[in-house]
């Protein structure tokens, strides 16, 4: 029996349903809606376990589920070696979402993360600290700000709400996740450099510790990847 | 590989910096986060493992000894002074996207040796220590010096805006270059609109007008002649046996005759090491070898390395550190140069465990 792990909840939890349903597989709900316990139609030896997105990963890297659906983002975020642990075999086309790096609107010398180095640098000499960035991301981001040499800087958790960071005094920039920017503008905040730090979506993994390798490749063969 | 082997040959390496005067000091494992974060940066934060204290805070294991070394003589040190430790730092290796199929030592046994002095001898007395305890090894010495290239930057006939940039991004080389290419070329003449956001964050609307005026002021600089960008890449390239190296440096004070001091000192330095016994042919002196260590030394560096080992750390490694030593210094009102290194008693092991030769 291989286990599939997908995330218990709301849209995300229907987007993967109707990703399955359209390959010929039909995973819902067992009883009620409370209830998390799954029912797979089309697939035998499939068991549907529904999780938390946020723990996934780990249930991935633990081998306690065959196959997962999460965010790219919380693949690297939360397993560090990730590629080590899980293989990506498909990107599902929804769920996108960027980490961005988002600064005060109100900042119209800072257009670059080059303006955002300087700012940083600024900020710390003239208050005495280093300039605080607001996320939950904390590895993405200081390997991405360590790669492009921006120092100066230092991360304060926030695990939700984030954007509101700035305008408590808090934070002074935030590194999160968007997917229309609708959040950010309502907290006066602006979106800086060109390119997030990563473009993610929900993605179909498969563990390489969980073993029943046969088995997993016959499922994976038959929703046609 | 035995615990006890590598504590033994700390040990050893401990009795001999010892026998160099040293005091032998016991720094705390568990060490304020603060004072740690705001030296190193957040880039601290992937390397030490942080824990939380009910009443104290954040916590850090130790990641290296040399900043409670300088608080401890800072609080309580006579002048000059030599201090050794021998002991564990702690630090966390964080894997990027494919975990190492040997991870290295997370725990492992550093011996030191910290000089604080006016001596003009210092750095040669620190470098000869480690040189004469290593020798059996038969390591590779390097040595660089921050302080030269400081010089030079100095020297750039630029703003003191650009020059303090610079400076600032030294050890961050791709930020370096970048900048530097930018102050070559000229200035884009920039605008600022006002985004009609309503002003939020504790940066403050003065904060942004001097930074828009200080770009304003830079935007009519004249760019920086190309023979600058040329002398500077050429200073940041020398790489030779030191008396090779040494001679081109020579060469380059015509051109920048700022770095002469420099070169003098590194010329006094040399010759210090030959005094002592050192074939200063064989050390490599590589002019930016202080941009690879870590952001506080600020004046010669050095290390050692294993050949043939080059995923390795080098099993030696020091340098001097005034600046980080006088910020450390500030609350007492104190400031004294400081030169030193470490050893890494578990990669001696690996290599045979054969040490001490002149210094035994």
């Amino acid at each position: 029996m291989i286990r599939l792990g997908v995330p218990s909840k709301g849209r995300l939890m229907e987007q993967c349903f109707d990703w399955f349903a359209a390959r010929g597989v039909r995973l819902s709900r067992a009883g009620s809606d409370r209830e998390y316990a799954g029912r797979v139609d089309g697939a035998e030896n499939v068991a549907l376990v529904l999780l938390s997105a946020g723990e996934i990963p780990r249930e991935l890297m633990a081998g306690r589920i065959h196959l997962g659906v999460t965010g790219t983002d919380l693949i690297r975020e939360k397993l560090a070696g990730w590629r080590s642990h899980v293989e990506e075999l498909a990107p599902m086309g929804f769920g996108h979402a960027d980490l961005i790096l988002a600064v005060p609107a109100c900042w119209s010398d800072c257009d670059s993360l080059d303006d955002f180095a300087t700012i940083a640098r600024d900020f710390r000499a003239e208050h005495g600290f280093r300039l605080r960035i607001a996320t939950k991301y904390h590895r993405l981001v200081r390997a991405w700000l360590s790669a492009e040499e921006v120092a100066d800087y230092q991360l304060v958790d926030s695990q939700g709400a984030t954007e509101g960071t700035v305008a408590n005094l808090t934070a002074e920039a935030i590194a999160d996740i968007t997917s229309s920017g609708e959040t950010l503008r309502a907290n006066h905040l602006k979106i800086i450099g060109e390119e997030p730090l990563l473009r993610s979506q929900a993605t179909l993994l498969r563990s390489l510790s969980a073993g029943d390798e046969t088995e997993v490749r016959d499922f994976v063969a038959r929703i046609g990847l | 590989m035995s615990k006890r082997e590598k504590q033994a040959i700390g040990q050893q390496i401990l009795a001999a910096f010892r026998a160099a005067g040293a005091q032998e000091v016991a720094p705390d494992i568990l060490l304020e986060a603060e004072t740690l974060l705001d030296l190193y940066g957040e880039d601290i934060r992937a390397r030490a493992y942080v824990t939380q204290d009910p009443i104290r805070g954040e916590m850090m294991l130790r990641p290296d000894f040399t900043v409670p070394v300088v608080q401890m003589h800072m609080a309580n040190g006579a002048e000059p002074a030599r201090y050794c430790y021998l002991g564990e730092v702690f630090r966390k290796q964080d894997h990027g996207e494919t975990r190492p199929e040997h991870p290295r030592d997370n725990e492992y046994l550093q011996a030191g040796f910290e000089l604080f002095a006016r001596d003009p001898e210092a750095d040669a007395e620190v470098f000869a220590l480690f040189h004469d305890i290593l020798a059996p090894l038969n390591l590779q010495a390097s040595m660089g010096d921050m302080d030269l290239l400081m010089d030079a930057v100095r020297a750039l006939p630029l703003s003191g805006a650009r020059r303090a940039a610079l400076l600032h991004h030294i050890w961050r080389p791709r930020r370096f270059a970048r900048l530097l290419a930018r102050f070559a070329t000229p200035a884009e003449a920039r605008s600022f609109p006002e985004s009609g956001a309503p002003w939020t964050g504790l940066r403050s609307p003065a904060e942004m007008q001097a930074r828009i005026d200080r770009l304003r002021g830079d935007a009519a600089e004249a760019p920086l002649a190309p023979q600058w960008v040329e002398r500077l890449e050429r200073l940041f390239a020398i790489g030779a046996p030191a008396p090779e190296a040494l001679r081109q440096l020579r060469e380059l004070v015509a051109e920048i005759p700022d770095i002469a001091e420099a070169v003098d000192r590194l010329e006094r330095n040399l010759a210090a090491l030959a005094a002592r016994g050192i074939d200063v042919g064989a050390v490599h002196f590589d002019a930016s070898h202080g941009r690879h260590t870590m952001e506080y030394y600020d004046g010669m560096t050095f290390s050692f390395a294993a050949a043939g080992h080059e995923d390795w750390p080098p099993v030696a490694s020091g340098g001097r550190y005034d600046a980080l030593a006088a910020v450390l210094g500030q609350a007492q009102g104190r400031s004294i140069p400081a030169v030193g290194g470490i050893i890494r008693p578990g990669l001696v092991h690996e290599l045979g465990g054969q040490i001490l030769g002149k210094a035994a």
